[in-house]
This record gives structure tokens, C-alpha cells and sequence, in this order.
């Protein structure tokens, strides 16, 4: 056990380290950031002023230690354009994203688990073929669509729900919505599968077996069972939706995390792209880790594998 | 009984054979990909106006059934006066070129790299996997609006980057094909009479993983679609003027809220209607070409 946890730690220090590499590079490559932020007819002695004052006359590899110790610390520097630290940017709008996440999910669970549910009690009948064309959508609409057509009806046609912007609970509704439908998809299929599996097993012919009436060998036997994988993934996708969801914001003009990289992006502002991928990407590893560290706890097959 | 000689013959058994592969086709979504790669093909022909050339005093004009719309315009016009349907139909060919090439990049750099590192094991698995890992722990769609937003937008750009996100996804389906093949008696075989590795990667093991790129290929020209859309839609993907889909939904948000929902909603439908028929026949024919992908 404590091999297989040392092995997997250290997969994922170095998914880490390669993750922040790429990064650094990927932003350092991209050209010279003084020159969006002094006016065309800088000096140059602004220019040599500016680029010592952030670092960017050392090299690349002082730069890359300096990066990792930061990061480290928990220290990403100050942004260029806002001339704050980017971890209160960060954090400043990372509850935002909390916010739209937590919602988009309780939508997706309120409808994914039943419609999953139903698909699988009736197999092959009306609501597994319904489910299964929701599934289809889900999956295959863009989030802009599916925003931009909420929009249209709920904005410019019957005036009931603001378009862009936070504040209030009808600032929510939309935005929650079109990040949630794709992962309801995600969900329902998942719920779909993992019913089947478990009203196939001897417990639940057991149960029927024994005279319980089917309602109760569905919602109290297979359904409590069903749920554990579904449970896992969401609390994997409430991260993963966090760090999807600049296309949502950016749609909405919601003020979270999405929107912070994507202003980072149009205004190259080096230090808040590396700060929020490196973040997103950070947790998005140490999830993986803790539910792998988890299963292997649960079921000793994974962890006397190899 | 049981030694009754069968007396079904031979051709029927073919059709009957023939007939049943081809249950479940999905007719319709095949048809609306033809179309599409039709239309992209003859952009030229087919299009009444330049994609790219609008008229200032005829902007804003919606379809021809809406009043104030003309069969002149029969899709309307957008923001700078361009004909829409002229717009969609040259952006059809853009959807196609990115998809088409996005995916045989992302599956050249998975195929080989799944084979090298399934067939040749040790550090070169490690390497690779792990480097496939770290990939993977970046949402893919946020990491290629990082690059892109690095590397500037362009449709050669694009390609490169959907490439270099999906590659992970066929790397790890490949290097599970070849783990199983490597056992094999053929394989097996071709080492005892001494054939050299890369000819057995080259002759041996790469004919029998193709079937799953294909089918994976199919799966992702919907994933790869969307992600482009997404990306030109954020302006750091197709660069204007030329007409993408995502684009122009961008450029349709400004008229948007005045109700100009023509220039959003089309060519979201287009999307719609490419991802969903490449997702259908993708599969379908994971469950026809490849019993194995299906239990994934």
C-alpha cells in the first residue's frame, strides 16, 4: 500500500513538474510583454527598466527556478496589467467560480441521476431513448450555443433574466444551466451504466428474490450502490468545471476564474496565464490523486495490481 | 436432426451478411456529412456572394421570410453587410479542412507514440505516458486557448494545437492495442525469425491498431469541431474575415441583443448538425468495425 501511494505521489509530482515547464516555456516563447504595456514611444531605458523590474533580463532557466519557488510559496507574482498580486486576483474571483460551479452541478446531479435512473429501469423502452438523444445533445452542442440561444429567448425576447454579469440569483440561472447540461449528460450516462451493472448483480436477485417490492429493491439496494461512481465524478468534475468554464464566462461576462484567463490572454498578461493554468491543472492532478489514493484504500485489487 | 445439411445458399447468406453489418446505419447523419463536405467542396460555385466582401448600406437585413429581408439575401446579412449564407457555406470548408486535418494530426502523433510506447515498453512507455498524463491533466479546451493565444491565430496554428491536445486520447487507446497484440503468435513470430522492431511496429502491429484510429478519428472529428468553434469564438482561433462558424456566432453576439438572431443561431445550427452526425456515425461504427473499443 504505501509503495503503490509513494509510486502514484510521484506520478503526479512529476505530471506537476512537467505541467509548469511546459507552461513557462509556452509563455516565455510568446514574445515580450513590456512592449504592450510601455506606450510605442518608450525610451529605452524604459524598456531595460521594466524588463529587470519583472524579472525578464535573467535567464530562462533563473526565470524557471524563480517561477517554482514562487509557485511554491504560494507567490505568483503581480500581474502587469492590474499591478496587483495575482493571487488576490485569483482568490478574489475564485469564489465566483465556486459559486457557478456548485450550482451548475446540483443542476446536472437534479438531472442526471434520475433521467440515468429511469433510463436504466426501463431499458430499451421511451426514457432510455429519450435519455439517450439528451445524452447525444449534451454532448454535442457547444456551450456558447446553448448560451447565446438562452439568451435570445430569456433576454432579448421575454425580458426575464440579465445577460451578462453577477449579483443576484437571476444573474446565476443561465449561465449554471449551460454549464451544467453538458455535464448532466456526463451524469445521466454514468447513472445509466452503473444501474445496470448493479440490478444486474446477485444482491439485487436476491432482493427480488426474497418478495421486496421493486420500488424498494430500486431506490433502497441498487440506487445506494449505483451512486458511489457517480458521486466520485462529480466530485472530480465540480474541479474540472471550474477550470472549463471560460467559454461560459466569457458568454455571460461572469466574473470568475474562465474570465480571469481569458483577460490574462488578450491582455498577455504572463503571470496571471501561468497563475490560473498552472492552479487549474494543479488541482485538477491532486483530485486525480486523492480518488486514485481512495480507491486503492477501498478495493484492494488496484493497488496489488502492479 | 442434428446432421441435417444446410441448405441455404452461399449468395444469400452473403446479403443476409452484408445486410446485417449495415443495421443500424445511420443514413441520415452520413447524408448531412456528405452535404456538408459537398458544399465545402464546391464553395465557389455555390456561393451567390464573397464570403469575405459585404455592402455597409445592407447590413443587418434578415432572411428573406422576415420583413425587410429579400430573396437577394436569402440568409440575410450581418454587421458589416455580408451575404450569411455566402458566410456559412465558405465556412463549412473551413469546419471540414480544420476537422479533417486536426484529427489526422492528433491521430499520426498518437498512433505512433501509443506504438512506441506499448511495443517498445520500458522508459520509452514511461516517458510517454507520463508525459501524456501531465497533458492530460489540463483541460484540454482551456490549454488550447492558452496556446492559441501564444502562438496567434491562424488555421495552420489551429490544426498544430487541436493536434497537440488530443494526441494523449489515441496514445493511450493505441498503447492498450498493441500491449494485447504484443502477445500474440504473429508478433511473436516475426521476433523469433529475427525481423527487426521497427519493421514489426511498421508491418505488423501498425495494420492491426488502424482500425481503432479510424474509429477514434470519427469519434473526435466531433470534439475537434467544437473545440475549433470555441476557440474562434474567444478570437484566438480562425482569424477574421475569413468565415468560421464559431467566428461569426462571435461576431453575431453584437446584434444579438437587438434580436438580430439570425447571424448566432445558423451557424450554431450548422455546428450542431456537423458534431451530432460525426458523433452518430462515429458510433456506430465503433460498435460495428471494433467489438474490443466497445467495452471501453
Amino acid at each position: 500500500m504505501k509503495q503503490y501511494i509513494t509510486r502514484r505521489v510521484g506520478y503526479s509530482l512529476l505530471s506537476l513538474f512537467l505541467l509548469s515547464l511546459t507552461i513557462f516555456l509556452f509563455v516565455r516563447v510568446t514574445g515580450d510583454p513590456t512592449t504592450l504595456l510601455l506606450e510605442p514611444g518608450a525610451s529605452e531605458e524604459d524598456i531595460v527598466n521594466m524588463r529587470h523590474q519583472f524579472g525578464l533580463d535573467q535567464p530562462l532557466w533563473v526565470q524557471y527556478g524563480l517561477f517554482v519557488k514562487s509557485f511554491l510559496t504560494g507567490d505568483f507574482g503581480n500581474s502587469f496589467y492590474y499591478r496587483s498580486p495575482v493571487v488576490d486576483l485569483y482568490f478574489e474571483r475564485l469564489p465566483n467560480s465556486l459559486l457557478l460551479a456548485s450550482v451548475a452541478m446540483v443542476l446536472s446531479l437534479l438531472i442526471g441521476i434520475p433521467s440515468g435512473v429511469l433510463a436504466a429501469v426501463r431499458v430499451g423502452g421511451f426514457w432510455d431513448s429519450a435519455g439517450k438523444v439528451f445524452t447525444l445533445l449534451g454532448l454535442s452542442l457547444p456551450s456558447f450555443f446553448i448560451g447565446l440561444v438562452l439568451i435570445l429567448f430569456f433576454t432579448v425576447y421575454l425580458g426575464w433574466l440579465p445577460s451578462s454579469g453577477a449579483g443576484t440569483a437571476a444573474h446565476l440561472i443561465m449561465p449554471a444551466f449551460t454549464l451544467g447540461w453538458y455535464f448532466a449528460a456526463a451524469h445521466m450516462r454514468l447513472t445509466r451504466s452503473s444501474m445496470l451493472e448493479v440490478l444486474g448483480s446477485e444482491y439485487v436477485k436476491l432482493a427480488r428474490l426474497k418478495g421486496l417490492p421493486e420500488a424498494m429493491v430500486i431506490g433502497k439496494h441498487a440506487f445506494k450502490n449505483a451512486l458511489i461512481p457517480v458521486i466520485t465524478l462529480a466530485g472530480i468534475n465540480l474541479v474540472v468545471m471550474i477550470n472549463v468554464a471560460v467559454v461560459v464566462e466569457t458568454v455571460f461576462a461572469w466574473p470568475g476564474i474562465g474570465r480571469l484567463l481569458y483577460e490574462g490572454i488578450s491582455f498577455r498578461d504572463f503571470p496571471v496565464v501561468q497563475a490560473v493554468v498552472v492552479i487549474g491543472g494543479s488541482m485538477i492532478i491532486v483530485v486525480n490523486l486523492l480518488v486514485d489514493i481512495l480507491y486503492a484504500l477501498i478495493d484492494p485489487r488496484i493497488r496489488l495490481e502492479s | 436432426m442434428a446432421v441435417t445439411s444446410p441448405t441455404v445458399t452461399p449468395p444469400t447468406v452473403a446479403s443476409r451478411a452484408s445486410f446485417k453489418w449495415l443495421e443500424g446505419f445511420p443514413t441520415i447523419p452520413v447524408l448531412i456529412l456528405l452535404t456538408i463536405a459537398f458544399v465545402a467542396l464546391f464553395a465557389e460555385l455555390l456561393a451567390p456572394y464573397d464570403p469575405q466582401v459585404g455592402t455597409l448600406s445592407l447590413r443587418y437585413r434578415p432572411p428573406f421570410w422576415q420583413t425587410g429581408g429579400s430573396m437577394a439575401h436569402l440568409l440575410g446579412t450581418d454587421h458589416v453587410g455580408r451575404d450569411e449564407l455566402s458566410r456559412l457555406i465558405f465556412g463549412a470548408r473551413v469546419s471540414m479542412i480544420v476537422g479533417i486535418t486536426a484529427v489526422m494530426v492528433a491521430g499520426t502523433i498518437g498512433t505512433v507514440l501509443g506504438i512506441l510506447s506499448g511495443y517498445l515498453g520500458g522508459w520509452v512507455d514511461q516517458v510517454i505516458m507520463r508525459i501524456a498524463d501531465a497533458w492530460l491533466a489540463l483541460p484540454a479546451l482551456t490549454f488550447a486557448i492558452f496556446l492559441a493565444a501564444i502562438v496567434g491565430p491562424s488555421e495552420f496554428n489551429i490544426v498544430i494545437i487541436l493536434g497537440a491536445v488530443y494526441w494523449t486520447r489515441y496514445a493511450r487507446v493505441i498503447r492498450g492495442e498493441v500491449l494485447s497484440l504484443k502477445q500474440r503468435e504473429f508478433v511473436r513470430l516475426a521476433v523469433v525469425a529475427g525481423c527487426p522492431k521497427h519493421v514489426i511496429m511498421w508491418r505488423h502491429i501498425l495494420p492491426n491498431v488502424i482500425n481503432s484510429a479510424v474509429v477514434l478519428g470519427t469519434l473526435m472529428l466531433g470534439v475537434v469541431i467544437v473545440t475549433e468553434a470555441a476557440l474562434s469564438f474567444l478570437g484566438v482561433g480562425v482569424p477574421p474575415p475569413k468565415p468560421a462558424w464559431g467566428l461569426m456566432m462571435s461576431d453575431g453576439k453584437q446584434g444579438l441583443m437587438v434580436g438580430h438572431w439570425w447571424l448566432t443561431v445558423l451557424p450554431g445550427l450548422c455546428i450542431m448538425l456537423m458534431v451530432l452526425s460525426a458523433n452518430l456515425l462515429g458510433d456506430w461504427l465503433r460498435v460495428k468495425l471494433d467489438p474490443q473499443l466497445r467495452q471501453l
